[in-house]
Order: C-alpha cells, then sequence, then structure tokens
C-alpha cells in the first residue's frame, strides 16, 4: 500500500513536472534538431549570437499562420541585431498531415524564411522548454553560464491583428535585453492550438 | 390538453431555433456566468471553429448535456474564433450542425488577457473546458480534449 502511495506520488510529481517546463529564469537546453534543408541546428552554431527568439510553430494553425508574417519580421529585425528567430515545430504530423516535414520545407521555401525551420521529432525538446500550444515564444540570453530564459509567451496582444495600440510583448523584450536590462513582461498568455502529441 | 401539448411543442421549437444563435459576450458577461452563486454544474467549452479536435469533441458535449438532462447541468460552448468571424465562419458553423447548446463568442480583442481570468493553470491552448459547481465550491480546468467516457467521468467526478 505505502508502495503504491509512493509511486502515485511519483506519478504525480513528474506529471507536474512536465508539465511546468521552464520559468524565466530557467537555463534552456541546447538542441539538435533537423532543420528543412536536412542540416541540423544547434543554438550553440550561432557563435556570435546575443541571444534567441525560439518559437514553437507549425503550419496548420490559424493562430500560427496569423503570426507567421510577424514572425518572418521579427528575424528580419532581430537577427542582425544578434537575436535571431529559430521555429521549431513541435506536432506530430500523424494528427495534421499539413505539419509533415514535406509541408514544412514547402512552406518554408514558399514563404521565403530567414530563419530555421526544425522539426522536433522526439519532442523531447518542446517537453523540456514546457511549450504547450503554437505559437508560443521563449525568448533566451546567452550568458556565460548558458542561455537564460528571459521571456515566454505570446509575440504581441492582438493575434487577429490590426490594432495600432498593440503591445509587442516580444519585441519589448528583445529590445530590454538588448540595453542590457530586464525585460518588464516576462510572461504573456495567447490563445493557440494545443500541441499535439505523440501516442506513447 | 392538445392546445397544450401545441404550446409547450412551440415553447421548444423556439428554444431550439434561439440556442443556434452565437451570442457575443465579453469576459465580464462571462465571468457572472461563471462565478454565479447556484447549484448548476456549468460545463464550459472553450473551442474554435479551425481547431480540429475541438471540432471533433463536441458531439461529445452535446450527448453530455442529452444524457443528464434531468440533472442540474448546463453545457455552453465558447467559441474563441476572432469577433470578425462571428457571421462568416461561427453562426453558420453552429446552424449547419444543428448544436443544440448555448454557444458564445468570446468578444475580446486581446483574448490573453482573459485567459488567467478564466484558470490561471490554462495555458491558451484548445481546447479547453473549465467545469464549475459554485454551491459545491467545485472548479476544475482541463486542457485537454475528451471522448465521451472522459467527459462524462470529468463530469460525475464534480458530483463526488
Amino acid at each position: 500500500m505505502k508502495k503504491l502511495a509512493l509511486i502515485a506520488l511519483l506519478a504525480l510529481f513528474s506529471v507536474s513536472a512536465f508539465a511546468q517546463g521552464y520559468k524565466v529564469g530557467d537555463k534552456a537546453i541546447d538542441f539538435k534538431l533537423k532543420n528543412v534543408n536536412g542540416k541540423t541546428v544547434s543554438l550553440a552554431d550561432y557563435k556570435s549570437a546575443k541571444g534567441f527568439i525560439v518559437v514553437f510553430t507549425c503550419n496548420h494553425c490559424p493562430y500560427a499562420k496569423a503570426y507567421e508574417s510577424r514572425i518572418m519580421d521579427l528575424d528580419k529585425v532581430y537577427s542582425a541585431k544578434g537575436y535571431p528567430v529559430i521555429a521549431i515545430n513541435p506536432n506530430d504530423p500523424t494528427t495534421y498531415p499539413e505539419d509533415s516535414f514535406d509541408n514544412m520545407k514547402k512552406r518554408s521555401s514558399e514563404k521565403k524564411y530567414t530563419f530555421p525551420y526544425l522539426v522536433d521529432d522526439t519532442q523531447a525538446i518542446t517537453k523540456a522548454y514546457g511549450a504547450t500550444k503554437t505559437p508560443h515564444v521563449f525568448v533566451l540570453e546567452k550568458t556565460l553560464n548558458g542561455n537564460i530564459v528571459e521571456y515566454i509567451g505570446a509575440i504581441d496582444n492582438d493575434t487577429e491583428g490590426g490594432d495600432a495600440n498593440k503591445i509587442k510583448y516580444v519585441e519589448n523584450a528583445v529590445n530590454a535585453l538588448l540595453m542590457n536590462k530586464k525585460p518588464e513582461t516576462t510572461m504573456t498568455k495567447a490563445v493557440g492550438c494545443g500541441i499535439k502529441w505523440k501516442s506513447i | 390538453m392538445k392546445r397544450g401539448a401545441l404550446a409547450i411543442g412551440l415553447i421548444f421549437y423556439t428554444v431550439l431555433s434561439h440556442a443556434q444563435q452565437v451570442k457575443p459576450v465579453k469576459y465580464e458577461k462571462l465571468h457572472q456566468l461563471i462565478n454565479a452563486i447556484t447549484d448548476t454544474t456549468y460545463v464550459i467549452n472553450f473551442w474554435a471553429t479551425w481547431c480540429a479536435p475541438c471540432v471533433k469533441e463536441l458531439p461529445n458535449f452535446i450527448e453530455l448535456q442529452k444524457q443528464y438532462k434531468a440533472d442540474k447541468l448546463k453545457v455552453l460552448l465558447v467559441s474563441m474564433d476572432f469577433r470578425s468571424k462571428l457571421e462568416t465562419s461561427v453562426e453558420p458553423f453552429v446552424e449547419k450542425r444543428n448544436i443544440p447548446l448555448e454557444v458564445y463568442l468570446l468578444d475580446e480583442k486581446d483574448q490573453g488577457s482573459v485567459i488567467d481570468k478564466i484558470d490561471e493553470s490554462w495555458s491558451g491552448a484548445l481546447p479547453g473546458t473549465l467545469i464549475i459547481n459554485n454551491n459545491q465550491s467545485y472548479r476544475k480546468f482541463y486542457e485537454r480534449d475528451f471522448t465521451y467516457d472522459e467527459l462524462q467521468q470529468a463530469y460525475l467526478s464534480s458530483k463526488k
């Protein structure tokens, strides 16, 4: 009986640890994921980067589509400043064939992505980061102690677009980091498409 | 007696045809609903017409309301589609599928700002379902989709 309770407790603990993922201030692990060009990409490849805008996104999700051009703009502006966009597709393509590797290749070449679009085949990185939906952004700052999570959440507070007074959360966070400041807003939420997990 | 039956029939007809309207609501209105002190259990499903797993599980919510119609249970659907899609996507969708539930559309430009207010544990991923009974101080949010059996279990566990 005691053993059972212990197992239950352990199960509960691992579930909650899994559900939480990173918090602001945590060190993010590096990865080695396959890009649409067939090569693998790691954060360590970016020797001169000051940090990263890691975006969990995908092809099929209407909210990801709504943000696609804004993700492209982020890379155009911030890659040169030392914060490149790294896009990761976390979805199991058996649920959404539109999210298959071939369709990722198609999408990125049609839209002329200037950033890598990686596939997280095992979903291990998605789980480690704690991404739950697309799009879901993690802004990392490269430090001597590794890549530290400085912002988690939405790109801005205007998914549909068109609001001139929108708050650009990611831009604000990166701008602050570029001035050696901490972002004012470090966590936001947005409605998104739940990530499709592979059945174990 | 016949007239009575006819009247009841008419009422049902009105209720059913009205049920297909999708009402845009601000969070404030939803908040009042969520926090109303009543012994009715509310099962509130957050969905969107574009969200495949949401669409897939919708019949389960209809079935739950049907099976437990004798209970003090109210199943509500809250669409998170953009407000601009109300007439072009959401209403035609609800009409075409003849959804016999109350359907709302969360009419907030900054939807992200209300996610925490609906439930702090919710990341914003769809679908999500809130089960509440304020008289029993019962409140549980599920960030997941349901089979019918799972939904039934979730509902029944609110009554224990």
